[in-house]
């Protein structure tokens, strides 16, 4: 759609400062635990210590009487509701009814005059347990026999947008699955055939900033202060539970400190409203970073794979079967492993494919999203087999991919929406960048992989740009700001179309009672999806100028303009912008567009340590058009060191289902030191995206990528592993197995 | 217990529990939330204040251990004349995304430079910013600030 536009300033592709740089850098942007209102109380949680056990009775007399508590709470406090919720699968109680299902589950929750009074209050809440079986890992959940972490009918949540969900079968809540041509036929015709068993760690995405709520309960109905990436989706699923209105909930998003989709759907906020509600105060409730982890995670894996192809280095055909451990509530499991799947073939040219991914649940921490889930599962794994096939056709990997890459219009998954990339290009950039044919040295590997995310989730997408009689403007939309630069680019969007500077317009926090309604913050759809409806939203504000003033609107005259129209010094005009999906908006229609996951990097291993050290990594974001160059090397820069993290240290550890590393003293997460020395984000301009003028999003793809890439180097340098991550030990372990094998050999 | 101390120039009497820690006093009783509590045990340096010009984490610092000492938080540290050149910095480089970790990455920063302690180089940069963590940004943009300014 083109409306009317006035002359363009440049205000898009340009890489303005940041709205909100000193804000931040002077210490005043305000985060949900700097905030308190009148008469709050703290909340603090009581969580189980053990991950499966049926609840005989909860003591909690002693801590009611204790100074500064003001109530505390437990499943029998919530008689009076449904208490489950999911937005995927309604199969989670606010707080433990009569059983547990993970070590970390909220048994009860204080509210007090300080947090220190909630805190003691705690230690004297007596919960005596019956330990039932517990499954913790994926093998456990997937046994013969196993013991059932959920028992009867699926109920399907509020946006499932799954379809018809499956009987569960077991302890796989859900699965998805395609298959293309005769995979049998080709197989057994190959010339290659190469295959593994892969497994994937579960990472913790850390965004520095804990999940926080303030919530309050009164005759307005339910008011929150929270740092959710999807505030309009959390509403709606708590009216549905709280048996509210959707217009009696509101919802507040200040500042967020980093979301990497741990802030997505809902989290803290059932808790906080149905502890506020006992209470008939606000309450506050901000999580240590130990409970974060135990409140959002990303999805541990298994896969099998193999993949067939031709001596002459034509891929056939991919057969991917691969588990997901959701937790013990299904969470965002369902999208993960539908997302992991259109992923798993890789984008190439197949005869056949057929893929399997199913979610479980298990009895440990819920998982739900992490930048880049399912890409960031799979690429690694179908990136080594490409490359496997490359060595043993005696091929260079890079020209592997580029002869049997997707071209743009072809299809990536029965259905869907055909490739819009090229992808081609993009690997030979990536490729080009870390010095893909210079000469190699021992011990050194270097890597390039390829993979696209379905991205966009549903683009339902709303707007509002109000100008001033003064000529500046305001505009709402729902995006959460969780660092990635949106209040500037949207300002950018506006001022391009309204020929202003980005400077003359402001982009407010989301306040859901003024807010036009956003789907949500994630799947790197907000340029392109919420800066399409602020687009659509300034040209409708710019038809509006064009009526009032009788022919097309100089920008210097828009503030005389409206105070003339309305006769005053006030006044103000409002232009609407909206974004519905083309189609019925389905998955299966999907994606709004193709997130590219192209990167490249090259890697040194210590072979009489295991230690790898990354040295080099480009990514690729292939972007339509780049409204902003700076923020989107910034943004690939921290999806690289993401990346790094996820590939050769990060991961969270669950002996006997109780998360072990729960501190930043024994989950490491990337620090300066572990930068490469050379990191290269190349920005590609098609314009080919659906987004204001041309764009596509961005951020995402990065992780996958360069992740992927650190792990194909490493077997380019002679190291091998299925196993993720890439420590010392198990690379070093590796490499001592590889030495013993190649003596057995070669006697 | 009573911790006498000058906050951001401002002489500040209070009266504090024991176990209190620097942190909730000055964001919880003082108002002053620029400094971010996360990883409650000295890693991630999103805490960090100046105790007499040094940085210091106060997630793990007792109150009454800054009894007689002079404080400064992020909020009394971006009215020194010496704030500009790292706002400035900072900015044009977009070395803050989320901005939870900026306060605690701009004091020591600002701390060492004031202190003539950042070495001019790659090395010198990341020596001084090893112990604040950033989520978003992958580091890159806060080095090439940090440079430069060590490098003016």
């Amino acid at each position: 759609m083109t409306g009317a536009t006035a002359t363009r300033t440049g205000a898009v592709g340009r890489s303005v400062t940041r709205v909100d740089s000193a804000v931040k850098l002077r210490g005043e942007a305000r985060y949900v635990g700097d905030m308190s209102v009148p008469g709050m109380l703290h909340g603090r949680v009581l969580r189980s210590d053990r991950p499966s056990a049926r609840i005989v009775d909860i003591d909690a007399s002693a801590a009611k009487s204790m100074g500064g508590v003001v109530c505390v709470l437990t499943g029998d406090d919530l008689a009076d509701i449904d208490p489950y919720y999911g937005h995927a699968i309604r199969d989670r109680p606010i707080i433990a009814l009569d059983r547990v299902r993970f070590a970390g589950e909220p048994v009860a929750a204080v509210a007090a005059r300080t947090a220190a009074d909630a805190d003691a209050a705690l230690l004297a809440i007596r919960v005596r347990y019956d330990d039932r079986p517990a499954a913790t890992t994926l093998e456990a959940a997937l046994a013969p026999g196993a013991t059932l972490v959920h028992e009867g009918a699926v109920r399907g949540g509020s946006f499932h947008g799954l379809g018809d969900l499956p009987e569960s079968e077991g302890n796989v809540c859900y699965t998805y699955g395609f298959a293309t041509g005769d995979i049998e036929a080709v197989f057994a015709a190959a010339d290659v055939v190469v295959e593994g068993e892969y497994r994937f760690p579960s990472a913790y995405q850390y965004s520095m900033e804990t999940h926080a709520v303030i919530a309050s309960v009164d005759g307005e109905g339910i008011t929150m202060w929270a740092n959710c990436q999807h505030p309009f989706l959390v509403r709606a699923e708590m009216a549905a539970v709280f048996g509210e209105p959707v217009s009696r909930v509101r919802i507040i998003v200040p500042f967020l400190g980093g979301g990497f989709g741990s802030k997505s759907y809902t989290r803290m906020e059932p808790l906080t409203i149905a502890l506020a509600r006992k209470a008939g105060r606000p309450v506050r409730i901000v999580n240590s970073v130990a409970e974060s982890m135990l409140t959002s995670r990303q999805h541990a894996m298994t896969a099998r794979m193999r993949t067939a192809a031709s001596l002459d280095g034509r891929l056939l055909a991919r057969e991917v079967t691969c588990s997901f451990d959701t937790g013990a509530y299904a969470d965002n499991g369902p999208r993960v492993v539908a997302t992991a799947g259109d992923s798993a073939p890789g984008p190439y040219r197949w005869e056949a494919t057929s893929v399997r991914a199913d979610c479980v649940y298990t009895h440990t921490s819920p998982a739900g999203s992490y930048r880049s889930f399912g890409a960031v599962h799979l690429q690694w794994v179908g990136e080594l087999q490409v490359d496997e096939i490359a060595r043993r056709c005696g091929l260079d990997p890079l020209r592997v991919r580029t002869g049997n890459l997707l071209r743009p219009g072809e299809e990536v998954r029965p259905g869907g929406k055909p490739l819009d990339a090229d992808l081609v290009g993009d690997v030979e950039r990536v490729a080009e960048a870390i010095g893909w044919n210079g000469p190699r040295e021992p011990w050194v590997g270097r890597g390039v992989t390829v993979g696209v995310l379905a991205a966009g989730a549903r683009p339902v997408s709303l707007a509002s740009a109000r100008m001033e009689s003064d000529g500046s403007v305001v505009v709402l939309v729902g995006t959460t700001e969780v660092g990635q630069g949106a209040r500037t680019v949207f300002a950018q969007i506006a001022a391009e179309v309204l020929g202003m500077d980005p400077s003359d317009v402001r982009v407010r926090q989301t306040d859901t009672a003024y807010t036009p309604y956003d789907r949500s913050t994630g799947a790197s759809r907000s340029t392109t999806v919420a800066g399409l409806a602020v687009m659509r939203a300034a040209e409708d504000l710019l038809a509006r100028l064009a009526d009032i003033s009788g022919g097309p609107p100089e920008p210097g005259e828009y503030g005389e303009l409206i105070r003339r129209h309305f006769g005053f010094d006030g006044g103000e005009l409002v232009g609407h912008g909206e974004v519905h999906p083309e189609g019925s908006g389905s998955y299966a229609e999907g994606p709004v567009f193709w997130e590219i996951c192209v990167g490249a990097a090259e890697i040194e291993v210590d072979p009489e340590t295991g230690v790898v050290v990354v040295r080099s990594t480009a990514t690729c974001a292939d972007v339509g058009r780049a409204m902003n160059p700076l923020f989107i090397e910034r943004q690939d820069e921290g999806a690289t060191l993401q990346g790094i993290g996820t590939a050769v240290f990060e991961e969270l550890r669950y002996p006997d289902g109780l998360l072990a590393n729960d501190t930043l003293l024994d989950y490491r997460v990337p620090t300066v030191r572990d930068v490469p020395a050379r990191m290269s984000c190349l920005i590609v301009e098609n314009e080919d995206g659906p987004g204001p003028f041309g764009a596509k999003g961005m951020g995402e793809g990065g992780l996958a990528a360069s992740s992927s890439s650190i792990v194909t180097a490493l077997a380019d340098a002679g190291v091998p592993v299925n196993e993720l991550p890439l420590t010392p030990e198990r690379v070093w372990r590796r490499i001592q197995a590889l030495r013993r094998q190649s003596q057995e050999e070669t006697p | 217990m009573i911790l006498a101390a000058t906050v951001n120039g401002q002489a500040v009497r209070l009266d504090v529990e024991p176990q209190e820690l620097l942190l909730d006093v000055l964001r919880e009783r003082l108002g002053l939330t620029g400094a971010k509590r996360s990883c409650d045990v000295q890693v991630c340096g999103t805490c960090t204040v100046l105790a007499d010009g040094q940085p210091i984490s106060s997630c793990c610092t007792l109150a009454v251990d800054a009894d007689g000492r002079e404080l400064t938080t992020i909020e009394g540290f971006a009215s020194q004349p010496e704030f500009a050149a790292i706002e400035e910095a900072f900015t044009r480089q977009v070395a803050s995304q989320c901005g939870f970790c900026t306060p605690g990455m701009v004091l020591t920063v600002g701390s060492l430079l004031g202190q003539g302690r950042i070495e001019p180089g790659e090395e010198g940069a990341r020596r001084a910013v090893e112990g604040n963590i950033c989520r978003c940004t992958g580091y890159r943009a806060i080095l090439d600030a940090v440079r430069e300014l060590a490098e003016r």
